[in-house]
């Protein structure tokens, strides 16, 4: 019942003479929050990357669901139920924030070599989209240009479109990123919402949403993981409070 | 402007269109007949080159390979005594598809300025084909032994001919309209607006462009079987990269992604062709600065200036 | 098959690889630095032609013609840069290859206004003229070996340049990371403008050299544009090495193609077959090598950026 969702194994990932991965060790439990810290320049970019599918490890292995993803591109990765957002906003600005996330819907709603329907009038892609944005908050807002909603609107959507097809593994990437205080205790408390019934590795800065959010914690340093477990755990780590939380007292 | 309206103003457009020959007839101006029946026909290349450049942001400098091939298949079967409209047109049709295919299935693997490149060198190549096939002229061409043959049309007729274009070119505007509005549009569209998004959230967005290659180039195809019947000439100046240069500012000037688009492009650039080179035999050294001015200054294009914005 | 012959067309081959080196080694840089589609690189391969023509009858001298020729171009080129050019840099491919496309356009006219349409038939030189003894049996002319030897010493003036010096050291740097080195202060502008202003004179040069060989008529620089189109998707964007490699392989090649493939396929085919397919395949085939080697290395063979 609670076996691992991901498992990462020896990544290692060079680009040039940088050393981005070195032999990262993971593992993530089903539908427990998983989150991933660490200072800058930890590689944490380049194992999302990995574990997204787009990028190819120089090595090691990546399964998700106990099936060896390695060598899987991102859609494919995408379409077995490992969603991502992403660091710095990715949406489509050009499209209403329904019709941004009907087309997450719609990636999982059968086949789409579909020609003559009008897709923005289909119920099966429309009615899922409308719920998911009502869910992160946006339902108000849904015929808006997304190009044109607020930045922390935008991350909502990005998350409502991480939702959509309803995935088995959450990938986010700094979901809080930019947000204010009052926005961040808001995407936090949405995001709780959510745990237990969804696996979620969360990758973020803000230690408020991590402290608060996450069952399990990794610490990535140098490319590589060099502690895992509980908050608590970590908190009291002395190589971590060296490495990332400084000599300070308590977070 | 919304779309109600759009629609509205679109199908005076293409009514006004249906009452050129008539009025032709009265003023015994049978030259803008023969114009417009140009235009048409470009605009129907222009259309199918909205499809993915416009909507689909794919930067093909090779397009008017198809209309060569088209015009060839026709004028090949006809060369031979061939002259079944069905056939030759179907032909036309199937053959600029497979090539699309092919050079497709190349290029796409590749982006940026590669794939502006790759396209460019495929369409040089059949021109190069073209040339050197001394049995059907040559670089020089050959006149098309007679036009296509269809029961109950007589294309020999202008007027005739006329209407087919248009209905040729109504068609193919209804069915891309409602291909870009389709799942399969939708998902050409986001992978243009953003490709990473669109991996992220489970397409591919390879296997979908190559299919709207594959379209468009059919549709050329087609537009390239009615050109050979308009000019009543075959020759490789069809595939002229320069020719590609033409379709892609039809699709810019008129307004990437929107349906009337090409249509008001082909209108905007043939009609100042016409003009220019009645004005001097050098209309090309206006021509030039003026679409540099174009792009520099004017990339909305018509369909945004007159419809407003958004599709 | 015929030892000398097979030397003579691969001499021919040397001589087309370098000419197209010569232009490639200009665009390839100007994209790789500056990130900008220029499709009328090849209006400067005419522009050096017309002008060396132009100036060689004007002046009397093969020589004076050449070198104002060069001059000539050099100067259109830096005219172009700072005029039309700068404006694009900024702006997306698309904008940058319809702008250029614009520019053709005007430039083919030009010409043909100037200098009429018809093709200028351009004479060699007495000195040049004439052919030499390279072995016994392989007479070669003298003009197409310059081209050779003139080629290859820019193509080594040219690493020189670009390895061992200051100035290449940017290039390089530019090539690979254009923001960087602007970002460390160097007067970007200025760089720009002597990198576009040096390949158009290569390209002009090109232009000029071509002329008494093929022919000089509006709309030349574009036929010869997309077989360097080719040389670049093959050898790698924005690399020289990659424009030498890819230069050589076209030029070669497409040499040996046209030379050998009609007998060749007359040794399987019938005659009349290999008359038909030979020329038609021959034409093709670089597009084909093209298409091969984007299938197993999509960036080409050396391309500046990974």
């Amino acid at each position: 019942m609670n076996r691992n969702i991901l498992e990462v194994h020896g990544l290692i990932k060079t680009f040039g003479a940088l050393l981005a991965s070195d032999g990262v060790e993971l593992e993530v439990r089903e539908g427990e929050t998983h989150a991933i810290i660490g200072p800058n320049g930890a590689g944490k970019t380049t194992l999302i990357g990995q574990l997204a599918g787009e990028l190819r490890p120089d090595r090691g292995e990546v399964r998700f669901a106990g099936e060896d993803v390695t060598a899987l591109p991102a859609p494919a990765r995408a379409r077995k139920g490992l969603a991502r957002s992403f660091q710095i906003t990715s949406i489509y600005p050009g499209f209403t924030a329904l019709e941004n996330v009907m087309l997450a819907v719609q990636a999982h709603a059968g086949h789409s070599f579909r020609f003559w329907r009008k897709a923005r009038g289909e119920s099966v892609l429309r009615a899922p989209a409308e719920r998911l944005l009502e869910q992160v908050g946006l339902g108000a807002r849904a015929g808006a240009q997304a190009g044109s909603l607020a930045h922390g609107e935008q991350r909502a959507l990005e998350i409502a479109m991480a939702l959509a097809g309803n995935p088995r593994l959450l990938l986010l990437d700094e979901p809080v990123a930019g947000m204010g205080a009052e926005e961040t205790q808001r995407m936090i408390a949405f995001l709780s919402t959510l745990k237990g019934g969804k696996t979620i590795i969360l990758v973020e800065h803000d230690m408020d949403a991590v402290f608060s959010l996450a069952d399990r914690i990794s610490v990535l340093v140098y490319g590589r993981i060099i502690a895992s477990g509980t908050p608590a755990e970590i908190r009291a780590n002395a190589e971590v409070r060296r490495a990332y939380l400084g000599e300070e007292a308590d977070a | 402007m919304n779309p109600r309206k759009r629609a509205l103003v679109l199908a005076v457009g293409l009514l006004l269109l249906a009452a050129v020959p008539p009025l032709a007839a009265i003023f015994n101006q049978p030259f803008y007949l023969d114009l417009l029946r140009r235009i048409m026909i470009f605009a129907i290349a222009a259309a199918s080159l909205n499809l993915i450049l416009g909507y689909g942001g794919m930067i093909s400098f090779g397009h008017a390979a198809y209309l060569g091939v088209g015009g060839y298949a026709v004028g090949v079967l006809a060369h031979y005594g061939v002259y079944d409209g069905a056939l030759q047109w179907g032909l036309a049709i199937g053959a600029s598809a497979l090539v699309a295919l092919v050079i497709g299935a190349v290029s796409l693997r590749t982006s940026g300025v590669y794939f502006i490149m790759i396209t460019l060198a495929f369409t040089q190549m059949l021109y190069y084909l073209g040339i050197s096939i001394e049995e059907f002229g040559g670089d020089d061409g050959m006149p098309l032994a007679a036009k296509s043959r269809f029961p109950g049309m007589d294309l020999d007729d202008a007027n005739t001919f006329y209407y087919v274009v248009l209905a040729i070119l109504v068609l193919v505007l209804v069915l891309g309209h409602r291909l870009v509005e389709s799942r399969f549009g939708m998902v050409i569209r986001a992978a243009k607006s953003n490709e990473a998004r669109t991996r992220a959230i489970g397409f591919s967005p390879y296997s979908y462009r190559l299919a709207a290659f594959v379209i468009a180039g059919g549709v050329c195809g087609l537009a390239g079987a009615l050109l050979v019947n308009h000019t009543a000439y075959l020759t490789p100046e069809f595939m002229n990269w320069t020719r590609s240069g033409e379709l892609m500012f039809m699709v810019i000037l008129g307004g990437m992604g929107s349906t009337a688009g090409p249509v008001l492009g082909a209108f905007a650039l043939l009609l100042l062709e016409d003009l220019l080179s009645g004005w001097t035999t050098h209309w090309q050294l206006y021509l030039g600065p003026l679409l540099v001015l174009s792009v520099l200054f004017f990339r909305r294009g018509l369909a945004g200036a007159i419809f407003g914005k958004n599709e | 098959m015929n030892l000398l012959l097979v030397a003579e067309q691969g001499l021919n081959g040397l001589q087309l690889g370098v000419m197209l080196f010569l232009m490639a080694a200009g665009l390839t840089l100007v994209f790789g630095i500056m990130n900008l589609v220029n499709l009328a690189h090849g209006s400067f391969y005419m522009i050096g032609a017309y002008l060396a023509t132009y100036f060689t009858q004007l002046t009397g001298s093969y020589v004076l013609g050449v070198l104002l020729g060069l001059a000539g171009t050099l100067a259109v080129g830096v005219a172009v840069e700072l005029l039309a050019l700068r404006t694009l840099y900024e702006r997306e491919h698309l904008d940058q290859v319809l702008a250029t496309f614009g520019l053709i356009l005007f430039f083919n006219e030009l010409a043909a206004m100037l200098w009429g349409r018809a093709a200028l038939y351009t004479s060699i030189p007495e000195y040049l003229s004439g052919h030499v003894d390279l072995l016994p049996g392989l007479r070669y002319p003298l003009y197409r070996l310059v081209i050779i030897v003139l080629g290859l010493a820019v193509a080594g003036l040219l690493w020189f340049v670009v390895a061992r010096t200051r100035l290449g050291m940017l290039v390089r740097a530019g090539a690979s990371n254009r923001v960087m080195v602007a970002a460390l202060g160097v007067n970007i502008r200025l760089m720009y403008t002597i990198v576009f202003g040096f390949g158009a004179a290569l390209a002009g040069l090109a232009g000029l050299m071509a002329g008494p060989i093929y022919v000089v008529q509006p709309g030349m620089g574009e036929l010869i544009l997309i077989e360097v189109f080719v040389v670049i998707v093959i050898g790698g964007i924005g690399s020289i090495r990659g424009a030498l490699a890819g230069a050589l392989i076209v030029g070669m090649v497409d040499t040996f193609g046209r030379a050998f493939l009609k007998p060749a396929l007359a040794t399987v085919l019938s005659p009349a077959a290999a008359q038909a397919a030979g020329p038609a395949l021959a034409s093709m085939l670089i597009y084909l090598l093209m298409a091969v080697v984007l299938a197993l290395r999509p960036r080409g063979l050396f391309p500046a950026r990974l």
